[in-house]
């Protein structure tokens, strides 16, 4: 949605020899090693990785919910940096849409409150918050479900009012941690059409996941392992992956 | 030892009273800066979702706080009641006032066997009165009056026949100073009390109080009416009252001097009766010994005859009583707060395991934006809603049962037992305070949730 800088490509999003390390007991795991990384305004970037590759760590580091241990993020124009809990909290909900594996949707809540709640927290009132929410769930095709709990939804629908949720805040870009992971293939299909549909509009869109048809539905495949990102020529040596698409 | 034991003692109520204040002004911090959500429709209905989707747990909740806010106020009332039983024994008497009055030896003093008559005099009053202890401010004798018993009658039998008009009762008569009122606590309904030109110029001048007006005049002014007093006619100068005690109102007021006049007193007195202003048990005691010490004097008998003169020491009584008072009302405030603590606890724990199951819920509010001070907000205000409203509904219980109760029990002991305004206040205030604290612990570990693993859990 920012497209004020058309002709310079701007980052969303830069990490620059980045580390991370989890302590057990007395030994330590380098869980993420020296991770380049530039994603461009706009970008539709899908991150795979076998499991314990870092792929989830790497996701809360870029989704503030977890620290690294040296190099740098870079979010916009800023650094994020041992940021006190408030200014993380608000950069979540300004800049950062989430969209999970398991929906995440508070089962006490309608799909209406549930989109609206990011909103709750910038201290927007409740009548226009409720009013956007019914904008972002006609926009999934969720109009007529607004008062319905998140117990009386398929999986799809769930995932398209979490999606919706993660939109209402005009983030810059949208981390979604294995958004078809508990969907059918012809409902992850769905899915996937609607994150193109958000690409398009001009949000920059991150995907994990382990799917094969998900990330190649995106501009650009990143492969981790062991904790290091996979360069091209690491691609090409390893043994080869049908289908696979490597765009720069 | 003990000296140690009370200095850790000290230290550790110390210390807990400085976590507690710490604790309170964080809380306070957290609520001014989200002041906002106190009003909150918003707030207020995420607090009453949480309340609506667990009912059982949030019940049991109220009723340990509810039972220790109700045990609080029952036993405040009882002791309350218990306080007003007491005080009603000194209704009518001044808390300062002592008395003296003279007997008969017991100890042989002086070459003087016992049993001796002993019998004051004009001098003694004049003796006494500027008593003081010594020091620049000690304290001392305020007020003084001297007391003729008339016809030998005892202390607190002398009852004459009085007459009006043909009606005729014996009502207790007391031949006093002026400032014997001092010594009770009446009030003046008409006309004034006797005065120094009354026992100066020996007037026969009567104050009464309501019930005798009532027997002699019915509805007429009784003010400038003579009445005849053991064969003595009085002019009514002044009616009396004393509130809460109708007794000690069937009296008759009249000056000393004219009583020694008219009924063959010399200048003799039976009692002399002070108050000693704010002077303690002590110094009470001390200004006692030292009037005794001059009829000691006087009169020939041994200062420590209990027998020769016999000494009403209010101030001992009431220091007593107060400190009755005293105990049972700390016993109370340690057995309520320590029972409405344990609904605290009770409501701290339940939080806890509240907070627990809502991880997740936190953890998805983390990761779309809440800050931990809004999630704190949010607990502590269900925490504070939730014992609130219980202690109402114990502070309502509480009340009740005691309206009940002051139907049912009303003797020397325990007279109107109730709580007043400022008990309901503190009492609430309390609650919100503890409603805070209780859920200080479950809102802070709320706020620690870790969103990566609670959204990690399935």
């Amino acid at each position: 949605m920012q497209k004020d800088s058309a002709t310079l490509i701007v980052d969303v999003l830069r990490l620059a020899k980045l580390n991370k390390y989890y302590r057990v007991g007395t030994h330590s795991l380098h869980v993420l090693r020296d991770i380049e990384l530039e994603v461009a305004d706009g970008e539709f970037v899908a991150i795979m990785g076998a499991s314990g590759s870092g792929k989830s760590t790497l996701l809360n580091i870029l989704g503030i919910l977890d620290d690294y241990d040296s190099g740098e993020y870079w979010l916009g124009d800023t650094v994020i940096r041992n940021l006190t809990e408030r200014k993380s909290a608000n950069y979540r909900n300004r800049f950062i849409g989430f969209v999970f594996q398991s929906f995440n949707l508070l089962p006490f809540k309608t799909a209406l409150e549930n989109v609206a709640l990011p909103l709750y927290y910038q201290g927007i009132t409740r009548r226009k918050r409720n009013q956007i929410a019914a904008q972002y769930l006609e926009r999934v095709g969720l109009r007529d479900w607004a008062e319905h709990t998140p117990s009386e939804m398929s999986g799809g629908q769930k995932q398209r009012v979490a999606i919706a949720r993660a939109l209402i805040a005009k983030p810059r870009l949208i981390l979604a941690d294995e958004p078809t992971g508990a969907l059918d293939s012809e409902t992850s299909k769905q899915i996937m059409d609607l994150l193109s549909e958000i690409h398009r509009s001009g949000i920059t869109v991150l995907v994990v996941t382990h799917d094969q048809e998900v990330a190649a539905r995106t501009q650009r495949t990143i492969r981790l392992k062991d904790g290091k990102v996979m360069s091209p020529h690491d691609l090409l040596a390893s043994t080869s992956h049908a289908g696979m698409t490597v765009a720069t | 030892m003990l000296q140690i034991v009370g200095i850790l003692v000290g230290l550790a109520a110390l210390a807990a009273a400085g976590f507690l204040a710490f604790t309170l002004l964080r809380v306070v911090g957290v609520m001014i800066v989200q002041w906002r959500d106190l009003v909150s429709i918003d707030r207020w209905s995420e607090v009453l979702d949480t309340i609506r989707r667990n009912k059982l747990r949030t019940a049991l909740t109220m009723i340990s706080v509810a039972w220790g806010i109700f045990v609080l106020v029952f036993l405040l009332g009882l002791g309350h009641g218990l306080d007003n039983g007491l005080r009603q024994s000194f209704k009518g008497e001044a808390t300062n006032a002592i008395r003296i009055s003279a007997n008969k030896t017991s100890i042989p003093h002086n070459g003087y066997d016992i049993g001796r008559r002993i019998t004051f005099e004009n001098r003694d009053y004049d003796r006494a009165k500027p008593t003081k202890l010594p020091g620049p401010d000690g304290q001392g004798i305020d007020h003084i009056s001297g007391q003729f018993f008339i016809r030998g009658g005892q202390f607190g039998g002398g009852e004459m026949l009085t007459k009006r008009n043909g009606k005729a009762n014996a009502f207790q008569i007391n031949a006093v100073q002026p400032d014997a009122f001092y010594l009770t606590t009446y009030t003046i309904a008409a006309g004034r009390f006797l005065d120094y030109a009354d026992v100066a110029q020996r007037r026969k001048s009567a104050v009464i109080g309501q019930p005798v007006v009532d027997y002699l005049f019915h509805d007429e002014n009784p003010l400038g009416e003579w009445i005849t007093v053991a064969g003595v006619p009085f002019q009514v100068v002044g009616v009396f009252k004393n509130e809460g005690n109708a007794e000690r109102e069937r009296q008759i007021y009249i000056p000393v001097s004219t009583a020694q006049l008219a009924y063959n007193g010399v200048d003799h007195l039976g009692m002399l009766e002070f108050t000693v202003g704010d002077a303690d048990a002590i110094q009470a005691k001390a200004i006692t010994d030292v009037v005794v010490g001059q009829l000691a004097e006087r009169h020939q008998f041994d200062p420590t005859d209990r027998q020769a003169v016999r000494v009403f020491n209010n101030v001992e009584q009431f220091e007593r009583f107060k400190k009755i008072f005293w105990l049972i009302s700390t016993f109370v405030i340690v057995i309520g707060t320590c029972t409405l603590l344990a609904g605290v606890v009770g409501v701290s724990n339940i939080m806890m395991i509240a907070v627990k199951e809502r991880t997740k819920e936190i953890g998805v509010r983390k990761a779309l934006g809440a800050t931990p001070t809004s999630i704190i907000a949010m607990i502590i205000q269900e925490s504070v809603f939730l014992t609130g409203l219980a202690g109402l509904l114990g502070l309502v219980g509480g009340v009740a049962l005691l309206e009940l109760a002051s139907r049912g029990i009303d003797n020397e002991f325990i007279r109107n037992p109730s709580v007043d305004l400022r008990v309901g206040v503190a009492a609430t205030l309390g609650l919100v305070i503890a409603g805070a604290l209780a859920g200080f612990f479950p809102a802070r570990a709320a706020a620690r949730v870790n969103p990566i693993h609670a959204l990690r859990d399935q």
